[in-house]
């Protein structure tokens, strides 16, 4: 079951420099009662981006229409709390394919990848550059090579590399997922099933 | 040949590994599976687009906990959106041949009450849920974490899920525990002095005297409350009081079976002289009942201290100012005295019968303050039976309170139980997260005593100036 691949993605990017962005904050939990995977976009950032009564925050990044792009730019820590994974549907849902912080959250991380959104990890100090680019110019773009594992601020030409393990940076520049590759041992799962102690 | 010593985490992670990836995760399998009705649906729903039916059902259990409702359950859910989840959960399971404790079924509760308290929770095995909370089971010694849906699909069609080996770190708590002070205590203090993200890649073995002289509760809701430091999990070495937890539930082993189990669970243990990536240790006699202070559950005190100042954190200057322009508060202020609206205890960290008794000890013989809420919700029926026979149901009345049906209620507010826009809630949860205890709440976590404290007082208050 695949989904998008992943490759080359030239883009702007939408600023969040707030550190600790949990789950909850991406997308409340009022909104997870969905039994399909459809429509989770609406409701991203849903408390930072509307009053009570619906409403938009007009001082929130996401109704600033100066800000736009496939790539979301957070602060430190991002994605912890609730493994939801309803909060990486919401940002691919909203148009997002790659998120570039200086930490993640283990389990947003993995989520992310499963669903074919890159998450970028760089150093500090490279954050803040990529911050003061957009802040200088809105319009600035990012371009996040996977096969190349860098990303690289096009006005200035800055760039750093990123990690990211050899199987999942296939899956991703192929749009394979894991349960294809669970699917072909499923006879070595099982044997191995049925002689474990549970 | 002598083996080389060995940590608990590795004992139970290398049985588990089916295939090491090259430059990739481990393909790791899964011996139980909890499932609920918010992260299950889409999962099922893509197994039926594969056209994949369940590799193992007879390893994954349903109960229905999240949205439902804390009053009237023998009554149709009213909201729509959450009947349909319920719905959905009911005939996924039905369909697939699965487990599935739902509402009205006696043993209804949350995922991580049930689960022990039926004894499908048993050292060594290693579990996985739709939750984060999911940690909780490692207070048996269990490698147990929180997957997302793509994860759950991945179980329910292959019992496996890639993993990349997590580092090792171990916190040893050690000394005298003061009076007063729990074990909700112990593991806000130590995610106050790691933060938020301070075992973020890492997976976390609970050691000391002070987990050893734990209940099988108390350690619940420590290994409960390790991804709030952003740990993978946490995991506490099986003993004679994990053995006697066990002993005589529903699916716990008996007769030969038991005798062969136990042998095995008593080499779960972290050898001597074996090593980890990092290792923290703490003094449990410094640690003083707690509260949390901001949005995050890293954001804790002591009872008696001060709100730090910007000052004082490492990093992060602006997101401390936000959140305490969140919660109201300022630097330098105690939060003693503090006026509180709401406080709710239950939830998958404090929701079992010792917090309830807790609760108990400080209610007895007091009143519910006027200005206070209170939502006392059970962990499961389990316990809301127990509540009754032990008298302390007869003693919450007493003092003004009501009791309510078991599920998450408040934790996560996914139900009606939202705490108001700008109120203050004393909660015996895991998240003070902005508006996880509903839009604009304002959640101070802490343990049950805390927050009798606060319920009779309708304040901040130190429980131990309410102990005999």
């Amino acid at each position: 079951m695949a989904y998008d691949k992943f490759t080359v993605l030239k883009s702007t990017a939408v600023p969040l420099p707030i550190e600790n962005v949990d789950t909850d904050q991406i997308i409340p939990a009022r909104f997870l009662k969905a039994t399909k995977r459809e429509g989770f976009g609406d409701n991203l950032f849903r408390d930072w981006r509307y009053n009570g009564d619906d409403t938009p925050k007009t001082d929130f990044v996401l109704n600033n229409s100066i800000y736009s792009g496939k790539i979301l730019v957070g602060g430190k820590n991002f994605g912890s709390g609730s493994s939801r994974e309803h909060a990486a549907w919401a940002i691919y849902d909203y148009g997002f394919r790659c998120v570039v912080s200086s930490f993640f959250a283990d389990i947003f991380k993995n989520n992310s990848m499963n669903i074919g959104i890159l998450p970028v990890q760089v150093s500090d100090a490279f954050l803040h550059k990529i911050f003061s680019a957009i802040e200088a110019d809105p319009n600035a773009e990012l371009e996040v090579n996977l096969p190349e594992q860098t990303v690289t601020i096009l006005a200035t030409g800055e760039s750093e590399s990123f990690d990211i393990n050899g199987y999942k940076k296939h899956n991703l520049v192929n749009g394979f997922d894991d349960i294809d590759y669970l699917q072909a041992m499923r006879e070595e799962i099982v044997a191995f099933a049925q002689k474990s102690r549970y | 040949m002598s083996s080389k010593p060995t940590t608990l985490f590795d004992k139970v992670w290398d049985a588990h590994v089916v295939r090491d990836i090259q430059d990739g995760p481990d393909v790791f399998l899964i011996d139980r599976h909890f499932i609920h009705e918010v992260t299950s649906p889409v999962a099922f729903l893509g197994l039926k687009n594969r056209n994949v039916s369940v590799m193992f059902p007879e390893r994954t259990f349903a109960t229905a906990d999240h949205n439902t409702p804390t009053i009237n359950q023998h009554l149709p859910v009213q909201d729509p959106l959450s009947a349909n989840q319920l719905k959905a959960l009911e005939e996924n399971t039905a369909k697939h041949g699965i487990s599935h404790w739902g509402l009205g079924n006696p043993k209804n509760g949350i995922v991580h009450v049930v689960g022990p308290e039926n004894g499908i929770t048993l050292p060594g095995m290693t579990i996985v849920c739709g939750d984060s909370h999911t940690s909780t089971h490692g207070a048996f010694g269990c490698i147990a974490f929180g997957i997302g849906t793509s994860e759950v699909e991945m179980v329910l069609a292959s019992q496996c899920i890639m993993q990349p080996k997590p580092k090792k770190m171990r916190i040893n708590v050690n000394g005298e525990m003061h009076k007063g002070v729990t074990a909700k205590d112990v593991v806000l203090y130590i995610i106050s002095k790691l933060t938020a993200a301070g075992a973020t890649g890492y997976f976390v073995e609970y050691a000391g005297s002070v987990f050893e002289s734990m209940s099988m509760e108390g350690r619940m809701t420590v290994c409960n409350m390790s991804i709030e430091m952003g740990a993978r999990g946490g995991m506490i070495a099986p003993d004679e009081t994990t053995f006697n937890y066990i002993k005589g539930r529903e699916k716990a082993p008996t007769g030969q079976a038991w005798d062969d189990a136990l042998a095995y669970w008593k080499t779960l243990k972290t050898d001597e002289g074996a090593s980890f990536d990092i290792e923290h240790n703490y003094d449990g006699a410094e640690i003083e009942p707690m509260i949390t202070y901001g949005t995050n559950p890293g954001m804790g005190m002591g009872i008696t201290e001060l709100i730090p100042s910007a000052e004082d954190i490492d990093a992060g200057k602006a997101s401390f100012a936000k959140s305490l322009q969140y919660m109201g508060f300022h630097e330098k202020e105690p939060m003693l005295g503090k006026k509180i609206d709401y406080v709710f205890i239950g939830s998958c960290t404090n929701g079992r019968i010792e917090d309830f008794r807790a609760f108990a000890s400080i209610v007895k013989g007091r009143k519910k303050a006027d200005n206070v809420t209170a939502w006392v919700v059970p962990g499961s029926h389990v316990v809301e039976a127990q509540i009754r026979e032990e008298g302390i149901y007869d003693i919450l009345i007493e003092a003004g309170f009501e009791l309510r049906q078991p599920g998450c209620s408040a934790c996560l507010a996914m139900n009606d139980d939202k705490i108001p826009a700008g109120k203050y809630a004393v909660s015996t949860s895991n998240r003070n997260f902005e508006g996880r205890q509903g839009p604009g709440a304002r959640t101070l976590l802490a343990s049950p005593l805390v927050a009798a404290a606060a319920a009779v007082t309708g304040q901040v208050t130190d429980p131990r100036t309410l102990i005999a």
